[in-house]
């Protein structure tokens, strides 16, 4: 080797001089010698990369065998989870309220496609999906993080199914498959009881990061009951064990266990009363609460106009969103939680019960002149009731009664018994949130306001006005409350549980008082005597009340605009001796009273005769122009073709829609506050109603 | 006598014994390896169809028998009549390779071969071996003491300098490395002084960034950096070699067995019956093929330098070193980068990849050395001549 460089150093001399005078010539067999020798290095080069090559493929193949052998398996197999089915949620006696039903899917997962919007039309065009789910989609993968898949659509035939199917080579990052989606078979009726599912958003991923979150075709609960029972209703996911090639054609099954569906939820509701109750709102904005007697068990928990769970189980839709949140009837919020008025009269009778208590007898009389003189001031009352006593009181709902005994007794002991009979209270149900509503007392409104208590703070909170606030569900709770006697708690879940709620130590005779004045309003010479039930043995014995949002000067309460008109109101119980079922209607600017009774009767008809309850809805819905679904879903028909694409799409995250529902509803709440700071002058007529709101939108 | 095997020194013995002398005195020891290796080649391109024949398999082997046939009609060519050809031949080729430019220009796009009518002609490839005649001719023509002039350099350097910047306008790296480095073997074996190839080195390694970042395109760019990190982006550029060295280290010793490769079948590896041949071969084989392939490429090119060796005159010397340098090339670059040790440049394995043009170049070199090889046994040793 020294001499091979020694050779080419003489060569590099360069000139034949420099070689001359070195005494070196250049000749033929000097050149065979450094052919020779150069010859032999480019040999051994060649070996050395021959040893190097034998070596490197031997680290390969042994060394890292174990890494490589991994990786290789990890390639050809491919581990899909399959989403399980989600338990299903039943009805007090079996029914589904919520099951699972077999069809085909697509979706896709954004961070495999190489042009989104391209695929999407791609999609869109085989599938006949509308311009706007289209536009919806493309956003939404824009929006997304990408790992998260984002369902196309569901439902889809077979043939859609395959011709999709099949193009699956060329689309990279589209996911067909047949799964199971979520069904709500009565729709509408339980969206706000039940709320819906949909894909896990990357913020819920980042929480629990189970891989089953991002598997294409799994949901989870969003909302409400499906939300709060997830962890039981999940149930665990299948696997299946494929061989794909690299382009992710599966070649063919290794192995697949199945997966295990969760658990079912067996709720308190009486689904079919749940639907006929939705269905009798009809055109109307409100909500019916039914509890049962003995046990506290919610029976219905009605909150209409709502959404359909189903259509939003794919992503909430920029035309369904603006068209719900257009409608001032506001379908997406649960009302019977969140939903806050001032009780009105319907807070009497248990009014009555604290006057009792504080030593006040049913027979003590006062006079009603039109009004009351409390301290030096006259407050009017709805009518001039002339000599009333408690029961007169109850049930012609006598303002002045209650002015005056309210004065006597001191609002605080009458508060003592709201609080105590569910006013103001949270109950320990599974929902996602509740409001307490409002019992004032001269405490909390210095607290709050700053304000000292004034005496027609008194008179207002003594006929349920002014600060007061209630939800349907405490109205229906200290309805069951008053007419048992006993702390009955609402319950949802039908867990096998039995309870003994504990007695309030009512006297008999106050208990008969009270519920005997409730049957009058009904029965009696009361304010509601079109609320008697159509059935010759069963009495239903209830209170009305009208609360007013504005003041006299501003609303007759009945018509003009519909958000002044007053809301309408019924507390109820049935049958009046031996109570069995309580419960309250609530009805928002429906004009007073009288459009919220009606409703409570034929949801108590349906209770003990289902036949001659339907009868009575057939005919209304006919006027209303069908069920509750077949209104929803023509009115979205007729507000996409109106409005089309020129709507502007929802927030990202489902939470968002929600949070901005509940931040609405709590303003909403505070519209009565604003004439509180007066004496609201009771109207004249206590049970009339108004007419149906306006429609949504463009939609006639 | 354990030489008898090896062609060059089997023609005495066998001159006497039962086969005849045409069959016996062809070189057995480097044909029977090369046979077995194409074979062999063919079985990996039977697995990498998916278990069949067609459409790789068959073909690979027919080519190989045409290719065989003209190897034996190149090896049965008399020098004379080599080196009278040999300026046409480079010229030729040259004007072929300046066609496929002016045609690739005249029709827009790039374009790399000739229709010839009954098969597509690959210039660039051909030029490979002529090349290496061209400059073994010209070196062998050139006045002894005239080796360390400019003459030595600047004429050879004009020879492949046109061609390789032709090709580099095709573009094609890989083809056109194989031209250089076949002609500076041919230089260096020349006996040119050494410290111009020091200095040539020098020059190479400090334009090698200017290279790199100016006259690259963007793909090869990618293709060099990720040799050096191949994982960190394992579904862009790096993902031919990681799954080409995924193949080779999950074979382990043994392979997964013939027809069992999953990185092949599935479609993991990129191109299975071409460039990534070897790894396709690996997985299913393991180190035993892997060791087998390199012990019968080290088998070819040992008799082809030893081929290079024996001949007599300094023509033939040049000729069948620059010969086994361009097979080596091929085979070096091909292997180092399917383990991951050279960039992604698309060199195919000799005589196991699937592809005609490849083909043809290998046989071509293999013929001339065949050539060289018969020249030497009936040339007398010793003898020098032109």
């Amino acid at each position: 080797m020294k001499r091979f460089f020694q050779l080419g150093r003489h060569l590099g001399g360069g000139t034949k001089k420099a070689a001359n005078q070195r005494g070196q010539l250049v000749n033929a067999s000097t050149l065979k010698h450094t052919f020779d020798r150069r010859a032999v290095v480019i040999g051994g080069v060649q070996y050395g990369v021959g040893v190097l090559l034998a070596v490197r493929m031997g680290y390969l193949a042994i060394a890292e065998n174990e890494k490589y052998r991994l990786e290789s398996e990890s390639n050809r197999v491919n581990l899909t989870l399959i989403p399980p089915r989600r338990g299903w949620i039943l009805d007090r006696d079996g029914a589904p309220l919520a099951s699972n039903r077999a069809d085909f899917r697509v979706d896709v997962i954004p961070e495999r496609l190489t042009d989104p919007d391209a695929m999407i039309d791609q999609i869109g065009e085989l599938l006949a999906l509308e311009p706007d789910r289209i536009a919806d989609l493309k956003a939404k993968i824009s929006g997304s993080r990408g790992f998260a898949p984002i369902e196309v659509a569901s439902g889809l035939d077979y043939e859609e199914f395959a011709a999709l199917s099949v193009r699956l080579p060329d689309m990279q990052g589209v996911v067909p498959q047949r799964g199971f989606s979520r069904y709500y078979p009565t729709a509408s009726s339980v969206g706000h009881l039940i709320g819906y599912v949909g894909p896990a958003s990357a913020e819920e991923f980042e929480l629990d990061r189970n891989p089953i979150l991002i598997t294409p075709g799994h949901k989870i609960g969003k909302d409400a009951l499906e939300k709060q029972f997830e962890q039981e209703l999940r149930g665990v996911p299948g696997a299946r064990r494929v061989e794909v090639t690299a382009g992710g054609r599966i070649v063919r099954d290794l192995e697949t266990r199945d997966d295990i569906q969760g658990d079912p939820v067996r709720l308190t509701i009486d689904g079919p009363l749940q639907d006929y109750a939705a269905r009798r709102i009809g055109l109307e904005s409100g909500s019916v609460v039914v509890m049962d007697c003995l046990t506290g068990d919610l029976l219905c928990m009605a909150s209409m106009p709502s959404f359909d769970p189903n259509s939003f189980s794919d992503g909430i839709g920029s035309v369904e969103y603006a068209m719900l949140r257009e409608d001032v009837r506001v379908p997406l919020r649960n009302k019977v939680l969140k939903g806050l008025y001032p009780p009105g009269s319907t807070v009497k009778p248990m009014h009555c019960m604290a006057f009792l208590k504080a030593g006040v007898k049913p027979t003590d009389t006062i006079v009603c002149g039109g009004g009351r003189r409390i301290g030096n001031r006259f407050f009017n009352c709805h009518s001039n009731h002339g000599v009333v006593n408690m029961d007169k009181a109850i049930a012609q709902s006598c303002d002045s009664y209650f002015y005056h005994f309210a004065q006597a007794v001191g609002f605080d002991a009458v508060a003592e018994m709201a609080k105590d009979l569910g006013m103001g209270q949270e109950f320990p149900l599974p929902v996602t949130s509740q409001f307490y509503g409002t019992v004032p007392t001269p405490d909390w409104k210095f607290n709050k306001f700053g304000r000292e208590w004034q005496s027609f703070d008194t008179v207002n909170a003594s006929i349920g006005q002014g600060y007061y606030l209630a939800s349907p569900l405490q109205l229906a709770v200290m309805s069951a409350r008053l007419a048992t006697g006993r702390r009955l708690n609402p319950r949802l879940v039908l867990d096998g549980s039995t309870v003994d709620p504990v007695s309030y130590n009512f006297k008999d005779d106050e208990i008969t008082h009270i519920r005997q004045a409730m049957s009058n309003v009904v029965n009696g010479a009361g304010t509601a005597r079109r609320a008697r039930l159509p059935i010759p043995d069963i009495q239903i014995a209830g209170k009305t009340g009208t609360a007013q949002v504005v003041s006299l000067s501003v609303s007759n309460g009945r018509t003009g605009p519909w958000k002044y008109r007053d809301h309408g109101l019924f507390t109820f119980f049935a049958p009046t001796e031996n109570p069995r079922y309580a419960g309250a209607v609530v009805i928002e600017h429906g004009g007073g009273s009288g459009s919220a009774y009606p409703i409570a009767r034929d949801v108590m008809t349906f209770m003990f005769d289902p036949q001659k309850g339907l009868d009575a809805l057939k005919s209304l819905e006919a006027q209303w122009g069908g069920t509750a679904q077949e209104r929803l879903e023509r009115n979205y028909a007729a507000y996409a073709a109106e409005r089309g694409a020129a709507v502007s799409p929802p927030p990202r995250r489902d939470e968002d829609i929600f949070d901005r529902v509940e931040a609405e509803a709590r303003v909403a709440a505070q519209q009565s506050e604003e004439i509180a700071e007066e004496f609201v002058a009771p109207r004249a007529d206590q049970t009339a109603s108004g007419t149906t709101p306006p429609p949504p939108i463009g939609v006639n | 006598m354990p030489q008898s095997i090896l062609g060059t020194g089997g023609t005495q013995n066998a001159r006497g014994g039962i086969i005849p002398y045409p069959i016996a005195r062809q070189p057995w020891g480097m044909l029977i390896p090369l046979f077995l290796l194409v074979l062999f080649g063919a079985a990996v391109l039977y697995s990498a169809a998916g278990g069949s024949m067609e459409p790789y398999a068959s073909s690979h082997l027919i080519r190989f028998g045409v290719f065989l046939l003209m190897a034996s009609v190149i090896a049965s060519l008399p020098r004379e009549f080599v080196r009278f050809m040999t300026y046409p031949a480079f010229i030729t080729v040259f004007l072929m390779l300046l066609a496929v430019e002016l045609l690739g220009q005249v029709r827009g796009g790039s374009q790399r071969w000739l229709d010839l009518g009954f098969m597509d002609l690959q210039p660039s490839e051909l030029m490979k071996p002529v090349i290496v005649v061209t400059l073994a001719h010209y070196f062998a023509s050139l006045p002894v003491g005239m080796i360390a002039t400019w003459r030595a350099l600047v004429v050879p350097g004009a020879m492949i300098g046109l061609p390789v910047g032709l090709v580099l306008l095709q573009p094609d790296l890989g083809t056109s490395l194989a031209i250089v480095f076949g002609g500076g073997v041919v230089m260096l074996l020349a006996g040119l002084p050494l410290r111009w190839f020091i200095a040539a080195g020098a020059a190479g390694a400090a334009a090698a960034p200017l290279i790199f970042f100016f006259g690259l395109q963007d793909y090869q760019q990618r293709r060099v950096m990720t040799m050096f990190d191949p994982e960190a982006d394992a579904l862009g550029a790096g993902y031919h070699i990681a799954q080409s060295k995924i193949a080779i280290g999950s074979g382990g010793i043994f392979g997964k067995g013939f027809n069992n490769g999953s990185q092949s079948h599935l479609q993991y590896l990129p191109e299975p019956h071409t460039d990534f041949v070897f790894a396709t071969m690996a997985e299913e084989w393991g180190l035993i093929g892997g060791l087998f392939v390199l012990a019968v490429f080290s088998i070819i090119l040992r008799w082809g330098l030893k081929v290079a060796r024996e001949s007599r005159d300094r023509f033939s010397n040049l000729l069948a070193a620059g010969m086994s340098a361009t097979i080596f090339f091929y085979i070096a670059v091909n292997l180092l980068m399917v383990m991951g040790m050279a960039p992604v440049v698309g060199i195919p394995l000799p005589f196991m990849s699937h592809g005609g043009s490849s083909m043809m170049t290998n046989m071509i070199c293999i013929g001339a050395l065949m050539m060289v090889n018969r020249w030497n046994r009936n040339a007398p040793r010793g003898g020098l001549s032109g």
